[in-house]
């Protein structure tokens, strides 16, 4: 049997993509401290809401939906810095101390 | 990323075939790996991050690289198609392992007792020759039958299996370690023999001990400082 991926967040954003979504896929590039995800977790972002697959704990999914919409729009890759958060509620990082570097690109 | 690198990629992965995605960052361009018109850092790089199993940023003169490493899934052969054996298979495919079932008793060994699981009914030795057990390959036995567990076990411990477990309480295991020595198995080699299986959590029913046996493989595999087990 082989095995379901439930990391292959590729898949299932290129399932999406032939199913005519306007897609984008973040990929965790580097990161320091403790981190959630390694490197090479993925979140996949549809035009239309959808999302799959994780680049932290949940804590900056948010900031990079957002910043995967302008990617979408735009077809420009962006490479997102996050690292801790603060006290200031409003600010987007990381509560567990730890920074990633966050990959964004279209599926053309 | 375009349609040509994800339906490559995609392909590989069908076929098993290990493959890297290298992205430069941040402009995002991308190449496969390896790839003979690659420079040989980069080819070097790509071939590293697949031997770890990890993928990352790397600096290579004046470029970052995201190298995004793909390898085939992990193994998971179970020698003995028993009731654990059932109930360790919905633990092993989501944990990335592709399952291989051999039991020459095709009553046990059956599609209906294992749906959409590879089934071997060779016997044990041939079975683990057929399918070479390499370092991406956990070896688990299950039957309680020397017959069908030793020579099993024997194939295994001249692979570089990354984890080999064997069913069965600490008297039979000891019986087990005495039988393979007459093989001529050292205590070194014997030592890759995780017996009693698992983790110990008291398990009791098939998923519980399914459940602490795919523990274990993980903590093997993640080499987290596992208790040792208890004297036989």
């Amino acid at each position: 049997m082989n095995p379901i991926d439930v990391d292959d967040v590729l898949a299932t954003a290129a399932a999406w993509r032939a199913a005519g979504e306007q897609v984008a896929v973040a990929t965790v590039t580097e990161t320091w401290g403790s981190s959630p995800r390694p490197a090479g977790s993925q979140m996949a972002v549809t035009k239309s809401g959808r999302m799959a697959g994780s680049v932290s704990g949940g804590c900056i999914e948010g900031a990079v939906a957002d910043a995967a919409m302008k990617t979408i729009d735009s077809g420009t890759p962006q490479l997102l810095d996050f690292g801790v958060s603060n006290e200031r509620a409003w600010e987007v990082g990381l509560a567990c101390g730890g920074k990633v570097k966050v990959f964004v690109e279209r599926l053309s | 990323m375009t349609p040509d690198i994800l339906a490559a990629l995609e392909q590989a992965k069908r076929d098993k075939r290990p493959i890297v995605l290298a992205t430069r960052l941040p402009s995002g361009e991308q190449q496969l790996l390896p790839d003979p018109s690659a420079p040989d850092d980069l080819n070097a790089a790509a071939q590293r991050a697949l031997d770890r199993d990890e993928s990352g940023t790397v600096k290579l003169g004046d470029t970052d690289w995201f190298l995004h490493a793909y390898n085939p899934p992990l193994r998971l052969i179970v020698v003995g198609a028993v009731h654990v054996a059932q109930a360790l298979v919905p633990f092993a495919v989501p944990c990335g392992f592709s399952v291989i079932i051999v039991d020459p008793r095709r009553s046990f060994a059956s599609d209906e007792r294992f749906p959409g699981v590879e089934i071997s009914t060779d016997w044990p030795d041939e079975a683990m020759d057929k399918f070479a057990p390499d370092s991406r390959t956990a070896v688990v036995t299950l039957t309680h039958d020397p017959k069908l567990d030793d020579p099993a076990l024997d194939r295994a411990l001249h692979s570089q299996a990354f984890y080999i477990g064997a069913l069965g309480s600490r008297r039979t295991h000891a019986a087990r370690l005495g039988r393979l020595r007459e093989l001529g198995h050292g205590d070194d080699a014997l030592s890759r023999i995780q017996g009693p299986v698992g983790l110990n959590i008291e398990a009791v029913t098939a998923p519980e001990i399914a459940l602490s046996i795919m523990a274990e493989i993980v903590g093997v595999r993640r080499n987290a400082p596992l208790p040792p087990k208890a004297k036989l």
